[in-house]
């Protein structure tokens, strides 16, 4: 195609897909842009989730995000803690963050990392002070950010402001045959907006890694795509097994999956046809206009929403066929299934049901539309199922054991 | 008329069950690329979500799926038959045998030789 032609159809392409949404959001100081307006308070190490949940159970809106690590780690797995805590903090659902340490020094690192958005964080370590004094002073912050929050106003935004992610859990071959294929059209389309979706589950494009790497939108791409995949199997090799016993998953078996090739077949479908734009380690920071992006991340759903979340996603998709009722407390997860057994023994925890779509009975041109609707809406601030029902998963991925 | 089965591709040597088949119903599995549909006579019961064989599948075939590979029988099914983690295995870390010591022993070999390795 001559390029005016490619450009004026790429414009077109732009345009239809972002026609008659309307989509309001948080504008924070940096730029970035959120869905939701939570306060964090955030703890650094396991020793200071009491003190953070106290808080949050004193102050009404404050979000404690408790987790079992922080203490003795090293290297890049304590990067790497310390990358998803300031990331939580960071991400633009985020108005301000109260952080707790047991000490001041790592609490100061988690803290300098979220000031550079330009958010209003406040510090504070339990060292000479206890539970008690620290609950008592945190709260008084956490009550302030609150109460400012509570007057952020939402205005206007355009798709191409957001950052979005996409996973699939307790899988079967229903995603693979239709729930997949509709969130790779929404896929498609937020990438034409302009919109960052991020996805990963390394070990999970097993059988299907080729077709990633054929896909990687230049040569260097292609080859850190391949060399993170190469070195994460390598990882599980290492340990002197294979994938077979955990890959597919027993649930993933029941439902129907029996080889880890045809999971991750039916995993790829959810990405789309874009070409992958940028490749990235767990939980680097992902800002809007990147376009469909790659992060070696475990396929494990509560890791990986973690990361996504740590890397600035404020908005997650998830397909799901045997019932994953995964969630996050800082992002929607918009949950996604054609399962028709699954839509109606577990109608709780799925925003967009598509058994119909599987029965041939809608196209997916009406799955696209379903989904589009169910995003827009949650957008503009509709609670997700796993919202209501409180699934707050906050899971760091951790490398290897501690000193 | 609402599916019963479909596939990815007409060529693919399964199906994928939308409802549960019965044996004995003879059913036209449509494929997702427009392709020739099969006509098929399911053989076993087979649940929602499970795989159909479109063809006769002679052990030790290279099962395609999406037009790719997904595994390779360990036993022979007549097409109608149930296609399933009781006839087909992965092509990866594919050894053959399952006790754990050996299994360790072939990673280990494997992982020497570069087999088994992503980027085929």
């Amino acid at each position: 195609m001559a390029m005016a032609a490619m450009r004026n159809a790429s414009r077109a392409r732009a345009k239809k897909a972002g026609s008659a949404l309307q989509l309001t959001g948080y504008r924070r100081t940096s730029g970035a842009v959120g869905v939701r307006n939570h306060v964090v308070v955030l703890p650094v190490d396991d020793l200071s989730n009491a003190a953070a949940e106290g808080v949050a159970r004193l102050i009404n809106g404050a979000v404690a995000l408790p987790h079992p690590y922080g203490r003795l780690q090293f290297g890049e797995d304590l990067e790497l803690t310390f990358r998803t805590l300031s990331g939580h903090g960071a991400n633009p659902n985020v108005y301000g963050v109260v952080v707790i340490g047991i000490e001041p020094r790592w609490a100061e690192r988690v803290a300098e990392g979220i000031a550079k958005t330009g958010k209003p964080v406040e510090l504070f370590s339990i060292e000479r002070h206890g539970d008690l004094g620290t609950i008592h002073m945190a709260s008084r912050a956490a009550y302030r950010l609150v109460q400012e929050a509570s007057e952020v106003r939402r205005e206007p935004i355009s798709p191409s402001e957001l950052v979005t992610s996409i996973k699939c859990g307790e899988s079967d071959p229903t995603l693979g045959l239709a729930g997949n294929p509709a969130l790779g059209r929404v896929v498609d389309r937020l990438v034409d907006m302009g919109a960052s979706v991020i996805f990963g589950e390394t070990s999970e494009l097993t059988g299907g890694e080729h077709l990633i790497a054929g896909r990687c939108a230049t040569p260097t791409l292609r080859k850190k795509f391949q060399e993170m995949y190469d070195a994460y199997i390598q990882m599980i090799e290492d340990q002197g097994v294979d994938l077979l016993g955990s890959q597919p998953t027993e649930g993933n078996i029941r439902g129907g999956l029996s080889t880890i090739e045809e999971k991750a077949l039916g995993n790829i479908q959810k990405t789309g046809t874009r070409p992958v734009s940028r490749v990235i380690g767990y939980a680097e920071p992902v800002g809007p206009g990147q376009g469909l992006v790659f992060m070696n991340s475990s396929s494990a759903g509560a890791e990986y929403v973690t990361l996504c979340a740590a890397a600035g996603s404020v908005l997650h998709f998830f397909t799901t066929g045997q019932g994953n009722v995964v969630g996050h407390p800082l992002i929607p997860v918009i949950k996604i299934s054609p399962n028709p057994i699954t839509c109606e023994t577990m109608s709780e925890h799925i925003d967009v049901p598509l058994p119909d779509l599987l029965l041939g009975e809608i196209g997916l041109d009406e799955a696209e539309g379903r989904i589009m609707n169910v995003f827009e809406r949650t957008v503009n601030g509709r609670k997700t199922a796993a919202e209501l029902l409180r699934h707050n998963e906050f899971v760091i991925t951790k490398l290897y054991p501690s000193a | 008329m609402a599916h019963r089965a479909l596939a990815h591709k007409s060529t693919d040597d399964v199906a994928v069950a939308v409802s549960e088949l019965r044996p004995g119903e003879t059913l036209t599995i449509e494929a997702l690329d427009g392709g020739e549909p099969h006509q098929v006579k399911v053989l076993e019961a087979i649940p929602l979500g499970h795989k159909i064989a479109l063809r006769d599948l002679p052990e030790g075939h290279v099962v395609i799926e999406y037009g790719e590979k997904i595994g390779r029988m360990t036993r022979a099914v007549k097409k109608g038959g149930y296609v399933h983690t009781h006839n087909i295995r992965t092509l990866r870390w594919d050894y053959g045998e399952t006790s754990t010591a050996k299994r360790k022993a072939k990673v280990t070999a494997s992982r020497k030789s570069g087999v088994g390795k992503g980027g085929k």
